[in-house]
């Protein structure tokens, strides 16, 4: 008995804890590079896809993410491609978390400075090159904060794709106290388990601030 | 697909009801939430220490809890105290409480971003209590949490989607149920998106105007 909660339940909720970790961390593994190649989309301002990635950013992000699930869950196989549930629910959330993330890179690309450019361009360094060396770690660095930020919102995104038949912590939890007939255990033991999961981000923000020395530059902004 | 779209046009209105339950639900919590968060800010900087750290724990648990338990909490957890309401109602008032933590927490760290200078010169020309809070604080605050009030706003638009897991009838739920009933899944949810859109882009256009007055009449 934990929280008032017999074995099987405890069992059932941590294999939902399972779902919600794999869900949120592969969205953010898959969104995170695709919000900074829709950034760089509008950086570079490519012709035509530019604006684009601008009207598909505001398009997701003003999209709710059971409504978005609903619409790729059963839209994908009318299209010939079959997902089960907890693959459309990543889809879903990574291309959200993707929009969000967008606007993080782009104002750190917005606010990078350009006579770095310049000068790499002055040393002849190729476009690649110069993103890679130059850019890159920086935009990284001073993104962190707000990425890390985001992350923690996708995991508390992730209980809206219970549309879609997942059945993640809160999933769990109603499922719970439906057959207790004691939802309070079930709820107060999932509310402590996004706390705990949202306290490792922040942890895991620290560690990486520290190792790439965002704090300092967060110091002298 | 002309099909489709004729039966989505043929059933417009029960997109447009969605839509205006959604944006009813929506105004209304957000209205609530508005206040709720006046207050909720007052207790985070409240003097006596029982009442700050109360607020603060209360709003740190809320703003770690996904919407959809804290809608489920209320939804099975107000029964369990003998308070009996519609779905309906469960959602507003989960809505509201839920967005007052956030907005409780815009206006605190706008309100301890504001100058010193100002409110020390309003002490120094005589104003004090109401006058002092209406005609000096809250004009700087309104104007810095605009758009971040515009933002919580969208969210809580975003938000009330979920409340069709509790069958309360907003916008994704009248999707939802056109799609099972003819069997459009695609043009049905892209509708709603559309719709989420707009109003969201309506949102946007308003902290935009707002803000553009605040400017004009400094």
């Amino acid at each position: 008995m934990i929280l008032g909660l017999s074995g099987p339940d405890v069992l059932s909720l941590l294999r939902a804890v399972g779902a919600t970790l794999a869900i949120s961390l592969a969205s953010i593994a898959i969104g995170c590079p695709l919000g900074l190649g829709v950034a760089l989309l509008r950086w570079a301002k490519i012709p035509g896809l530019a604006p684009l990635a601008a009207v598909y950013v505001s398009l997701v992000r003003a999209c709710p993410a059971a409504t978005l699930g609903l619409l790729l869950f059963f839209t994908l196989p009318m299209a010939g491609i079959t997902v089960d549930a907890v693959t459309a629910g990543i889809i879903t959330l990574a291309l959200i978390t993707s929009a969000f993330n967008a606007e993080i890179w782009r104002a750190a690309l917005l606010a990078f400075p350009k006579d770095q450019l310049e000068a790499a361009l002055a040393v002849g360094m190729r476009r690649g090159l110069r993103f890679r060396l130059i850019v890159f770690p920086q935009i990284l660095r001073a993104s962190l904060p707000a990425l890390f930020n985001e992350m923690t919102y996708m995991v508390k995104l992730t209980p809206a794709v219970a549309v879609l038949g997942v059945v993640d912590v809160t999933r769990a939890a109603v499922r719970i106290g439906a057959s207790t007939y004691r939802p309070l255990p079930p709820f107060l033991a999932a509310l402590v388990i996004y706390g705990v999961i949202v306290f490792v981000f922040v942890q895991a923000q620290r560690i990486a601030e520290r190792r790439l020395g965002s704090h300092i530059i967060g110091r002298r902004v | 697909m002309s099909r489709d779209f004729a039966i989505i046009w043929a059933h417009l209105d029960v997109l447009l009801d969605g839509l205006i339950n959604t944006v009813w639900l929506s105004v209304a919590s957000g209205v609530l939430a508005f206040f709720g968060g006046g207050l909720i800010a007052t207790g985070l900087v409240a003097r006596q220490r029982l009442t700050r750290w109360t607020t603060r724990v209360l709003v740190d648990s809320m703003r770690c809890a996904p919407f959809l338990l804290f809608a489920y909490v209320i939804y099975y957890g107000l029964p369990s105290f003998g308070v009996r309401l519609s779905n309906w109602r469960t959602g507003l008032i989960a809505l509201a409480i839920y967005n007052s933590a956030y907005m409780g927490e815009v206006f605190r760290g706008v309100w301890a971003e504001l100058p010193r200078e100002a409110i020390e010169a309003g002490h120094a020309f005589g104003f004090h209590g109401l006058t002092f809070f209406r005609r000096i604080i809250l004009p700087p605050v309104m104007e810095a949490a605009t758009p971040l009030l515009g933002n919580q706003a969208i969210q809580i638009v975003k938000d009330s989607a979920l409340l069709t897991i509790i069958a309360v009838p907003e916008l994704t739920h009248a999707a939802n149920s056109l799609a099972n009933t003819y069997f459009i899944p695609f043009l049905a949810f892209l509708a709603a998106v559309a719709l989420y859109w707009l109003v969201c882009l309506v949102i946007e256009g308003a902290v935009a105007l707002a803000l553009r007055r605040a400017q004009a009449k400094r």
